[in-house]
């Protein structure tokens, strides 16, 4: 793709005056030759199979190793019957995030944004976005390009894998994607996208990666629910004409930088953190025993 | 890397390089065989080894092997369905040297009879690379239609393969020439940017000099 920073693409929606979304599509337009219904399809066809994910999560799974599943079910179940203090929207952010995650380590068909094991944030945040406003599946493809030339860059500029750059790469990553994606459809201009995403990544520097027996599940479940919900707060923190200090662009620099002093203890081998504690470590021998 | 490659793939999780990964390395593995496996040696090193279990990484490959794709949901099933086509799976845990930690060694027998020893790894977001094939090293990763050509190491027969696709009007992208020795024999990849007609392919392999033909096509891949 053409652009290296979040700045070229605000530049050219002035220059051509047309939306955010638009000037990604162009850009994947020429860069994959493809026609513009073509690439609309494609990414409608992203956000249909995010919607069938999220509807056929299996309440009954847990993973091979066990370690996780069915939380996602317990959290919907405390929705429906408990007084719960996140109220609807984040509870059911919550709910979804958890599934999604579930699903992706007991092998069901995810859609991966940017990453596999990220690939619940995004979803929800949209998915809940539409229940609640009722938006047009043609405004949510339209989010999807904003989220989708954030990721672009960010992996441009630095990295979108755990194991080069820690969570904050991938889970980060993802939320800014999601901020950014929201920003938009809360009928924020470039300048509110840019500030959502920036303060969404910086919100989540430093998350490393440290997954119990180097397996997608602890604490990767979980940790898309934060970048879900931190993607859901620095949206309405932009929209309430709250600004990043620091300009998105110089936050990814930051993650980039962060990420190659993180220790590779922290990078997704399974040394480090979680995967070093007793209980990540008990529970790994038990895997290999097994 | 494209817009798609960040919204998506739609893949069968939990790793997009120890899952989706691994179904690939079993899915060009399987095309470059050219018939259905019969017979599958899996010999798993480093990552894929401690943590393939988990991973799905197993059931990945054998998976590609028969042919699904990174996002087909019979994936967590594929060894009941390796069982089920009476193809034979065996793993093994082995040290392939100084490699990619994400790699595996397949030995594989064809239904008839053709067989393929091929060491590929993942390297990341689902993109892989073949390193070795049939004991001699490669480097392509079957993001492009791709010939290989097994030949006598002798002068004139890089011109023969040119020409025949300059003929076919392909444009050749990369090309790669590797031997054992001086003098035996030797293998050439070529990645194209077109596919190569069947029958093109047929007059390649009878060219004199050459012992052998392999073809990694993309339209197979969509059907
Ligand atoms: S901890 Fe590592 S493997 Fe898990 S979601 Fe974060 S980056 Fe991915």
């Amino acid at each position: 793709m053409g652009f290296h920073s979040l700045e070229e693409i605000v530049a050219k929606t002035k220059e051509e005056n047309k939306p955010f979304w638009e000037v990604l599509l162009e850009d994947d337009m020429s860069d994959r030759m493809a026609a513009r219904e073509e690439s609309l399809e494609k990414m409608n066809h992203m956000y249909q199979m995010m919607k069938k994910a999220d509807g056929d999560y299996d309440p009954r799974l847990t993973s091979a190793s066990g370690l996780v599943g069915q939380d996602g079910e317990r959290m919907q179940e405390y929705l429906r019957n408990k007084r719960h203090m996140s109220g609807d929207f984040i509870g059911q952010v919550t709910a979804r995030a958890l599934k999604m995650g579930e699903s992706n380590a007991c092998m069901k068909r995810i859609v991966a944004a940017p990453t596999a094991g990220s690939c619940g944030v995004i979803p929800a945040v949209f998915l809940t976005y539409q229940d609640t406003y009722h938006s047009s599946d043609s405004e949510m493809v339209k989010a999807l390009y904003v989220a989708a030339g954030i990721g672009m860059v960010i992996a441009e500029r630095a990295f979108i894998a755990g194991a080069t750059g820690g969570c904050q790469a991938e889970i980060g990553s993802a939320s800014a994607m999601a901020a950014g994606g929201l920003a938009f459809l809360a009928g924020g201009k470039e300048e509110e996208i840019l500030h959502a995403a920036a303060m969404a990544l910086k919100n989540l520097l430093g998350l490393v990666c440290d997954p119990v027996a180097g397996l997608v599940e602890v604490p990767c479940v979980k940790r898309n629910v934060i970048g879900a919900v931190n993607a859901v707060t620095s949206a309405d923190m932009a929209m309430a004409g709250i600004k990043s200090k620091i300009p998105a662009d110089q936050v990814i620099d930051a993650m980039r930088s962060v990420g190659i002093t993180m220790p590779s203890a922290l990078k997704e081998t399974g040394e480090g953190g979680l995967a070093a504690t007793p209980a990540g470590t008990k529970a790994a021998e038990k895997l290999k025993k097994a | 890397m494209n817009l798609f490659d960040i919204i998506g793939p739609v893949m069968v999780g939990p790793s997009s390089s120890h899952t989706a990964g691994a179904v690939r390395i079993g899915y060009v593995a399987r095309l470059l065989l050219g018939e259905p496996v019969k017979k599958a040696d899996i010999c798993l090193h480093g990552s894929f080894q401690a943590t393939g279990r988990g991973h799905g990484t197993d059931r990945a490959l054998v998976a590609g092997l028969l042919g699904m794709q990174t996002d087909d949901e019979r994936i967590p099933v594929s060894l009941e369905a390796a069982e089920k086509e009476g193809m034979e799976v065996d793993f093994w845990a082995v040290e392939l040297g100084d490699v990619h930690p994400n790699s595996v060694k397949l030995l594989l027998t064809g239904t008839h009879g053709k067989r393929l020893e091929l060491v590929a790894a993942s390297l990341g977001g689902g993109r892989i690379r073949v390193c070795e094939l049939n004991g001699l090293t490669a480097n392509f990763g079957g993001e492009y239609p791709t010939l290989i050509v097994n030949n006598q190491d002798k002068p004139g027969i890089v011109n023969e393969v040119t020409a025949a696709l300059a003929q076919e009007d392909i444009n050749i992208a990369a090309m790669q020439l590797y031997r054992s020795k001086r003098g035996s024999s030797a293998v050439m990849i070529l990645e194209c940017d077109g596919e190569i007609p069947k029958e093109a392919l047929g007059r390649l392999g009878g060219l004199p000099g050459i012992l052998d033909v392999a073809y990694l096509s993309l339209k197979e891949a969509e059907e």
